[in-house]
């Protein structure tokens, strides 16, 4: 029973394929997390095999060993054009953010970095709604000033999946064709299409991670799902929000949203 | 449990409960994360506010502070039936365009309304809009009983205010649920208090909710997201919006009229051959031919083919402060195909409170209207009654989405619904009479490659030899029959256009019809090609920028040189030359006089007394 699975791919290929026809210069970033993969394997279902743009990790130097080694490997194996963009140092930071906020709001300026630096009009992030508060206001096509600024307040109108593809100078635009996607649909999918995982998702000693960030600000949480089908069992009980590993958004009622303003993923 | 979703979108006036509504939902269905609760507790008791359950929607600071919801949020909740995605949209005035963007992806709604202030302006706007945006299950939820007392008479008179205005608009609720969103009256358990209201609770009506589903025995809609050349595969790719296709299957392609039979069905790590395919799905075909086929064109079967329009009555909701107009044009998307419009009429102003109309020359933000717009190049579109998917658009305003709209009438259109009269003369009797075929012999190339000198000097040669010519001029028709298109994108494909359509009108009459244009874009001769059939021929003027530079008859390249002529062919903008041209003439090896023999044998051989002979089937029909 996967006719669900089915709409959601469906839906997803064709964002990928409005996002490739109508953005000149796109990009996909790729945080080797279990929802960017499962938006790779649907790029190369849409394109036939062969992603036409490059795929881009913003890199802290902080991922955990399994992540570099899993990135090096599907990198070779499906034949990826990928860029990694090194994030500048916590230091350069905003001092005003909680000091877990700002390490992860490297992200943020390293994609700043590479949205100045190589002229992207449009990247894709694997984010969906149903993982945070703020997540769930997006739109699939979400336009940024060239600070990466989000108006959450006014945000284009999209429906019919006419979505907004034009935009003025210096606006660069964020794809999220995973929007409409579940945690717990990432992990059936990935199941049932034999998408490869990063180990660390699966528990070992009583620990896994649920959500995969950077090892200073990451976290497993308790759990014994050692293989897919038990973390699909697990998370149709468990009434733990999936980024409860992730320090940074549990540091202050805002810091996740004063993140994504300036720009967070 | 089916993990298919149901999609509800939660629409309603400002303040009557949308929020708490949904925050109850939550709770009552065991659906919060742990500490969901506890974090609302604290975030009301810091703003000296009893328990708020819209703060559990309300994630945004921004909107914690406004006490109301700013955007359209989506949240996903279980019953034990099935999964759900709830849609909260917001009910304030200005964030119209919010909650299009949210009701447009629900399956269902619930309409709140506020027991003790009945159905206000927002109330039926929203209902509106439900019925607009394709909507169909609604439930109504009278919020706020607690406040009357959970006074059956009061239930009485406004459930019956608002089941009246929807049957206007063709819709009938499938419940009108009496509820204390706070007190969690109705919403999970049955309420005491209303213990006089038999029908279901919120819980219930929405598992009796179905899901909106695409039917594949409609008729073929396959609109073109793009094509792909990953390697030697030519692969158009798009989603079937209607119907379904099948591997062998003739494809009909509007508004072009080409035609090509389905040779496979591609799919990436799939085992097994597909060989049919059908609505809702997201596909890839090869053709058993290359034809000119590109975003936009919709692929369908010849029996059920969709309407060519330029002239469509529209209803439409308007989102932005700019007000449409009379005389304004617009890019109008429909599925994957963009064309120009102008608003011709605005027939009427939509007044949602009693739905009374009145024409008008402007549509302002938040109203709806029905309008006629009128397109240059023929729409290919269905009624929305028939096929919603290809019968409503957006209309586009520079860089933003403006408006939606339905299809509700299509007027005839001239390549459309005219039953084309078949001559009583035949092609090949003008043929036989003229002692030649009917044909377009298409001269494209740089300013100055010698296109007017050779087209001229073929005219008088066939003239000579007393065929039936006629040169069609790129500059001589912007004068008359193109007169006041300009030299934009759109203007010069619709130059081409036209040329082409008379150019194929002359050949029709049996004339060898010479087109001279510079026509650089490979899309445009592309649709000229199609428009002139098996009489197209391309010919390639072909010679070096720097060659016709100094050449210069017009003094042209100058100017552009220095500035005085934008988007210049060669100097400011592309000449994309012919890949696979009928035949090149390179005017820097040969002379005007061996130019034109080439020519002249060519449209000899191809056009002459001998293909006539050779050639018995020159009796299709116009």
């Amino acid at each position: 029973m996967s006719a669900d699975l089915d709409q959601l791919e469906n839906q997803s290929i064709y964002i990928l394929r409005e996002a490739y026809n109508r953005i000149d210069k796109l990009a996909m970033l790729w945080s080797i997390g279990k929802d960017s993969n499962a938006l790779l394997w649907l790029c190369r279902k849409a394109f036939f095999g062969r992603i036409p743009f490059p795929v881009v990790q913003l890199d802290t130097a902080m991922e955990l060993p399994e992540v570099y080694e899993f990135r090096d490997r599907i990198t070779k194996e499906w034949d990826l054009d990928l860029k990694v963009e090194q994030c500048p140092p916590e230091e350069e930071m905003d001092q005003t953010l909680p000091p877990l906020t700002r390490a992860a709001a490297r992200k943020t300026e390293g994609l700043k970095n590479l949205l100045r630096d190589h002229a992207y009009q449009g990247v894709m992030v694997g984010i969906r709604r149903d993982e945070q508060a703020t997540r769930a206001k997006e739109r699939v096509f979400s336009p940024r000033s060239l600070e990466g600024d989000w108006d959450v307040k006014d945000q284009p109108a999209e429906f019919w999946d006419h979505y907004k593809t034009r935009f003025p100078e210096g606006v660069h635009v964020r794809i999220h064709p995973l929007l409409a996607w579940t945690e717990l649909d990432i992990w059936r999918y990935s199941q049932r299409e034999g998408i490869p995982i990063v180990p660390l998702y699966f528990a070992k000693d009583g620990k896994r991670y649920r959500s995969l960030g950077e090892k200073n600000i990451t976290f497993p949480v308790d759990s014994t799902a050692s293989t897919i089908d038990e973390i699909i069992a697990e998370l149709q009980v468990t009434r733990v929000p999936e980024r409860a590993g992730r320090a940074m958004d549990n540091e202050s009622e805002d810091s996740f949203e004063r993140l994504r303003s300036v720009g967070y993923m | 449990m089916p993990h298919s979703q149901l999609r509800i979108v939660i629409v309603g006036h400002v303040d009557h409960g949308k929020s708490t509504l949904i925050g109850r939902l939550l709770n009552d269905t065991g659906s919060l994360p742990d500490g969901k609760v506890d974090q609302v507790r604290e975030m009301s008791r810091k703003r000296g506010m009893p328990f708020e359950w819209a703060f559990v929607m309300d994630a945004l600071q921004a909107e914690r502070d406004q006490g109301i919801t700013i955007d359209t949020t989506q949240i996903h909740f279980k019953t034990k039936q099935r999964p759900y995605v709830i849609i909260d949209a917001p009910g304030h005035t200005e964030f119209l365009k919010n909650m299009v963007t949210g009701a447009s992806q629900a399956d269902a709604a619930l309409l709140v309304i506020d027991a003790d202030e009945g159905a206000l302006e927002q109330s039926r706007r929203h209902a509106f809009l439900l019925h607009l945006l394709g909507v169909r299950q609604v439930a109504v939820v009278v919020n706020k009983m607690d406040k009357v007392e959970f006074s059956s008479r009061r239930y009485e008179v406004v459930a019956q205010e608002i089941k009246d205005y929807l049957a206007e608009l063709g819709l009938q609720p499938k419940a009108v649920i009496p509820v204390s969103a706070r007190n969690g009256d109705n919403i999970v358990t049955r309420s005491k208090q209303a213990d006089w209201y038999l029908g279901p609770t919120v819980i219930e009506q929405l598992d009796a909710f179905r899901p909106q589903q695409t039917s594949p025995d409609q008729p073929l809609r396959f609109p073109l997201q793009d094509v792909y050349k990953p390697d030697d595969r030519r692969i158009l790719a798009g989603r079937i919006e209607s119907g379904r296709l099948r591997v062998g299957d003739t494809l009909h392609f509007s508004p072009t009229g080409a035609s090509a039979k389905v040779v496979s069905i591609e799919a990436w790590n799939h085992p097994e051959t597909v060989l049919s395919a059908q609505a809702g799905q997201s596909i890839g075909i090869t053709l058993d031919k290359r034809i000119f086929a590109e975003r936009g064109h919709i692929a369908h079967h010849q029996s059920d083919a969709p309407t060519l329009a330029h002239r469509l009555s529209v209803r439409l909701f308007w989102l932005v402060s700019d007000p449409l107009v009379v005389g304004k044009t617009y890019t109008l998307k429909i599925a994957t195909a963009e064309h120009r419009v102008t608003v011709e009429q605005v027939t009427a102003v939509i007044n949602v409170e009693d739905l009374s109309s009145t024409p008008g020359k402007a549509v302002r933000r938040n109203e709806v209207a029905e309008v006629v717009l009128r397109s240059r190049s023929p729409i290919a579109l269905d009624l929305a009654s028939d096929l919603p998917r290809t019968g409503r658009g957006a209309l586009i305003d520079g860089n933003d989405v403006v408006g939606g709209c339905l299809v509700v009438e299509i007027e005839d259109s001239a390549a459309a619904n005219i039953t084309e009269v078949s001559h009583t003369v035949s092609l090949e009797e003008r043929a036989q009479a003229n002692g030649h075929k009917g044909g377009v012999i298409w001269l494209t190339g740089l300013s100055g490659a010698g296109k007017s000198t050779l087209a001229m000097a073929l005219e008088r040669a066939l003239f000579d030899r007393g065929w039936q010519t006629f040169v069609l001029d790129g500059d001589n028709v912007r004068n008359g029959l193109n007169a006041g298109l300009g030299f934009s994108a759109d203007d010069r494909a619709e130059n081409i256009r036209r040329v082409a359509e008379t150019a194929k009108l002359f050949a029709d009459a049996g004339m060898v019809v010479i087109a001279s244009l510079i026509s650089p874009l490979k899309a445009d001769r592309a649709r000229a090609r199609v428009i002139g059939g098996e009489r197209f021929h391309e010919v390639h003027v072909a010679a070096n920028l720097a060659t016709c530079e100094e050449r210069d008859p017009k003094g042209l390249y100058k100017k552009a040189r220095a500035g005085e002529i934008a988007e210049f062919t060669g100097i400011s903008a592309p000449y994309e030359a012919p890949d696979q041209p009928e035949l090149v003439i390179d005017t820097d090896a040969l002379s005007r006089s061996e130019a034109l023999a080439q020519l002249l044998d060519y449209v000899d051989e191809t056009l002459g007394k001998n293909s006539l002979k050779s050639e018995k089937e020159l009796t299709y029909v116009i």
